[in-house]
């Protein structure tokens, strides 16, 4: 039965309908690869086995009757952001230990509205802050790709590795994943994995523990584009509960896979081409250039003049957010106290124990780009910079640019416990130098497995669209997905 | 905000030091919650009085990946208040947060409005008796979320948490630094207070916390610079805002006249010792880190939103002033006691509707309020119906009765209830107009009375005499103003 993992989310469908299995089998399927898989991999920090397997029942009972959702059945695991109600929901963090919310995000919700069963909670840096998964309280993810012919751990980027790792080794048909830098996509690059982070405003942020809540967005990590547009169809719509969700109508994304691109203007932006970027990046950029003008696109350069300014001001917003947003944990309500002998010394226990150093450097920046003195100097200034790089970008789209294709990462996956990055922070932070920008403007982006590097290891493509555009994004990316028309399966040695 | 100064010093309003006249600088931020079911972000009720933690939802208890979502209400009463302080309606303003952390404050940050308020700057006016109208600006309103509760006294080593007011929408309303006087403080509280109970828009109960205010005092030579000011924190009554008031400038003469120098700071008044005590210095203060919260868009409205409000906005207390002046015929000083609320308001139109102002006026302050002030009662639970003092006024009017029976007929519509028509009628209360009957009274008394006649010509006001005679010989009824007149003419005076 290992087989029923490999499927994609439209198969799995196609098989349930047709009564080739049930629910219940390709769940099972799924649990038993994570109980062989996770001790190697350390994807999940929660397995939710009895949730999973009476979800599926649920779900093999309406299929029985023909009844059933757009994901009926389909196994899914969710980052650790995402409040599950009843299950783990810590952030990958130390000081929400034992929070189990009494409430569901509206993503999962609709999730499991739409007939989806949950696997468990998947692993992610510490409340989303990393590139690398890292930053976990619950440890390294290890990414399952590795470079041939070495042994050597590699992570599978961050801060959504879980998902990423998850999906990659066929440990859940799909996963929910967040994004405020870069988190879907970058570890999506990592692990030859399909991940878009939407418009902003198109998912809903109520019930995801917030990181840096102007950037913030949910999105889905997948083996396959079409996959990306069945699941995102499903986390995507408008919450009045969220004021920055936009009351939208969710398009039928699965339906724009196929349109190809012919006649669309697809944009180089000048600035990403970086100082020091490897062969192997500069050459799949090209190709893939190549392979949208082969199936009729026309390719423009154009210029992002602001680019070099947003890594630095998104560190300023970013964190400032967090800082704000990461004060609630202090513990009073919920999660790990340690207590001290005045209520001051009971949060400096509390937050020195139960916030790990990116986090507590995070949290000390933000805190002091708003400070009295220097928030005009940082953050309002950060903010400017913010509006000059949506500028950009409207700057382009309103000359006909349609989208616009970039690398997903300036590198291919690195190794675990790298000392280089971990004595230089801003290496790490130089890892979403292709993906900050999208956030800072809200746009929609997609990075799609392109090409592997000498070493056989993945490599992502990225477009970023127009604002609620992602159908476009969809469209192209599959393109590449069929052009490129390489198998990103990791040879397993777990 | 740049600091004007909008008074010309008024010398009775000084303060004598040692060294010379001292003036008070005073400027209050007014903490008004909003009368609205729902929180300002969540849809917990706002019901005082409830079990501790009982109005609390998940947002209010700030649980991971809640998120805030404005309640219209609180905007329409933010809007309504606004235009009752004949303020600036800003219709784009936005929400920031501001950051502390504190065990009743589950956000670690309250949502607040920094650098836009919904609320710009307006004008109130206060009636200050023979002083005149007094000018005070309002600098702006905005809306903010009210904190939990901290409770230290139910555990040894413990504080326990009620988060039922946490997220409780308020609005904060700041005035200028224009009032000169703990008297004009007072006037300014219970002027805010009346504008917003008369709006609907807080229930203005200060003993539940409702309304309170912070008050900034600073003193300084009259007409002078504006001296280093101290900010008293949540004053929850008028009394001891006048108390904190005179405590704080009286402290801060003395200091300044030993040479001394006023520390920027916030302190406490205690009502016990009537003494206000440092909470923190500037130092001390907090870095609120104010930012804008990116949970929230910016609160957006169009002229037409504000047009709609404005239109059902009640009569407000000054125009409904001016009204009764014009309309009733009344003084300035008796429409200031009838405006204090929309309820005694009402009561007096319900009473001087188509009868005599002035007279209707002075039945219901004097008779009416000031029974109902010794009873503590007030107009909703009052025995007597506005139907029934004015139909008081109605015998009074037409010369049925006496004011002297006037009040005897009060006393028994209110013990006992009952039309007072009928009533006057059944006991027999009517004053005597036939002259006839008035006329063999006095023939009666005059004949009786030879010397007190003689008298009367010499002295006429000992008439006096007589009137009582005749009065007490018609048990009160007989009509005063004809038994003097026929008087005079009997006597020749």
């Amino acid at each position: 039965m290992s087989d029923l993992i490999k499927l994609s989310l439209a198969d799995i469908q196609k098989g349930l309908k047709a009564k080739k299995f049930s629910a219940s089998e390709v769940t099972s399927a799924y649990l038993n690869e994570i109980d062989a898989a996770n001790p190697k991999l350390n994807a999940y920090v929660s397995i939710e086995n009895e949730q999973a397997l009476s979800m599926a029942k649920a779900s093999d009972e309406k299929l029985a009757k023909g009844e059933g959702g757009a994901l009926e059945g389909v196994p899914l695991g969710i980052k650790d952001l995402f409040a599950t109600k009843g299950a783990h929901t810590q952030a990958g963090s130390h000081i929400l230990d034992g929070f189990k919310p009494e409430y569901e995000s509206f993503i999962t919700n609709n999730l499991w509205q739409d007939g989806a069963v949950m696997l468990g909670k998947l692993n992610m840096d510490e409340f989303a802050m990393g590139s690398s998964n890292e930053t976990s309280y619950y440890g390294a993810v290890i990414n399952p790709h590795r470079a041939s012919g070495s042994n050597k751990d590699l992570v599978p980027g961050g801060s959504s590795g879980g998902s990423a790792a998850a999906v990659s080794a066929f440990l859940c048909a799909g996963a929910t994943a967040t994004d405020t830098g870069g988190s879907i996509r970058q570890p999506a690059a990592f692990t030859g994995t399909v991940g878009i982070k939407p418009t902003y405003g198109r998912c809903s942020r109520w019930g995801v523990v917030a990181f840096a809540s102007s950037l913030d967005q949910a999105g889905p990590i997948t083996r396959t584009v079409e996959d990306s547009a069945l699941m995102l169809a499903s986390m995507a719509g408008f919450d009045r509960l969220d004021s920055t969700s936009v009351d939208l109508a969710v398009p039928d994304f699965a339906a724009a896979i196929e349109r190809g691109v012919k006649g669309l203007r697809i944009g180089v932006p000048k600035e990403y081409r970086m100082d020091g970027m490897p062969d192997e990046i500069e050459k799949l950029w090209q190709q893939g250039l190549a392979w949208l003008k082969d199936e009729g696109a026309i390719i423009k350069d154009i210029s992002l003049p602001h680019t070099k300014y947003a890594l630095p001001a998104y560190y300023i917003v970013a964190p400032a957010e967090a800082s704000s947003n990461l004060a609630r944990y202090d513990g009073v309500k919920y999660g790990l106290r340690v207590n001290g002998d005045s209520i001051d010394e009971m949060y400096e226990n509390t937050r020195a124990a139960g916030f790990g150093a990116e986090v507590q450097r995070r949290v000390l920046i933000g805190t002091y780009v708003l400070s009295a003195g220097y928030y005009d100097a940082y953050y309002v200034k950060a903010q400017k910079v913010r509006t000059l790089i949506k500028r950009d970008f409207e700057t382009v789209f309103n000359d006909g640019i349609d989208a616009i294709l970039t690398p997903a990462t300036p590198s291919a996956a690195f190794g675990v416990n790298d000392q280089e990055m971990k004595a230089d922070p801003v290496k790490m932070y130089l890892n979403d130098i292709f993906t900050v920008t999208v956030n800072m403007a809200g746009l929609p982006a997609i990075a799609v497995p392109a090409g592997k590097d000498n070493a056989g290891l993945p490599l992502g493509l990225q477009l970023i669209g127009k604002p609620f555009d992602e159908e476009t994004l969809f469209a192209a990316g599959r393109v590449i997905e069929r052009s490129a028309g390489l198998d990103f399966t990791p040879k397993k040695w777990w | 905000m740049s600091l004007v100064d909008t008074r010309t010093p008024d010398p009775k309003k000084f303060i004598k030091g040692a060294t010379g006249d001292w003036e008070m600088v005073i400027g209050l931020e007014i903490h008004a919650q909003i009368t609205s079911e729902s929180k300002l972000f969540s849809g917990s009720s706002t019901k005082f009085g409830n079990a501790p933690n009982s109005n609390v939802s998940f947002v209010d208890a700030a649980m991971p990946g809640m998120l805030p979502t404005i309640n219209q209400e609180c905007v329409r009463q933010a809007v309504r208040t606004g235009l009752g302080l004949k303020a600036k309606i800003n219709n784009r303003s936005i929400f920031d947060r501001k950051n502390y952390f504190y065990p009743d404050l589950p956000q670690g940050y309250q949502i607040s409005q920094f650098k836009d308020p919904i609320v710009g700057e307006g004008i109130v006016y206060l009636d200050m008796g023979k002083d005149g109208e007094v000018e005070i600006g309002i600098e702006r309103l905005h809306l903010e979320q009210d904190a939990g509760k901290s409770i230290h006294d139910q555990h040894p080593n413990m504080s326990f948490i009620d988060l039922n007011r946490s997220g409780v929408a308020l609005m904060e309303i700041v005035s200028k630094p224009d009032i000169r006087s703990s008297e004009e403080a007072r006037t300014y509280i219970a002027k805010i207070r009346t504008i917003l109970r008369y709006l609907g828009t807080c229930d203005g109960n200060m003993e539940q916390g409702s309304l309170r205010a912070d008050i900034n005092v600073s003193v300084r030579a009259p007409g002078g610079e504006f001296g280093t000011r101290c900010e008293i924190k949540n004053v929850n009554s008028m009394r001891f805002a006048v108390a904190a008031i005179e405590y704080e400038a009286r402290r801060q003469i003395d200091i300044l006249e030993d040479g001394g120098k006023i520390d920027q700071e916030t302190r406490l008044f205690d009502s016990k010792s009537g003494k206000t005590r440092s909470m923190r210095s500037k130092e001390e203060a907090h870095d609120y880190r104010y930012f804008p919260d990116p949970d929230l868009l910016p609160l957006e409205f169009d002229d037409e939103f504000v047009a709609a409000l404005a239109k059902d906005l009640p009569e407000l207390p000054d125009e409904k002033h001016d009204r009764f002046v014009n309309e009733y015929s009344i003084t300035s000083y008796d429409a200031s006691v009838l405006i204090s609320s929309r309820s005694n308001a009402d009561f007096f139109e319900n009473v001087a509707k188509g009868r005599d102002g002035k007279l209707s006026a002075n039945w219901v302050i004097n008779e009416f309020f000031g029974r109902l002030a010794k009873e503590e009662l007030d107009v909703s639970n009052s025995p007597i119906s506005a139907k029934q003092l004015g139909g008081i006024i109605d015998l009074i009017s037409s010369s049925d009765i006496s004011g002297k029976i006037a009040k005897d007929l009060f006393e028994i519509v209110w013990g006992e209830g009952g039309d007072p028509a009928d009533i006057v009628e059944k006991r027999s209360m009517k004053q005597v107009s036939d002259t006839g009957a008035i006329e063999k009274m006095i023939d009666d008394i005059i004949s009786a009375n030879p010397e007190q006649v003689e008298k009367v010509k010499l002295k006429p006001q000992l008439i006096g005499w007589f009137v009582g005679q005749v009065m007490k010989a018609s048990q009160g009824k007989a009509n005063p103003q004809a038994v003097n007149k026929i008087l005079k003419e009997k006597l020749g005076l």
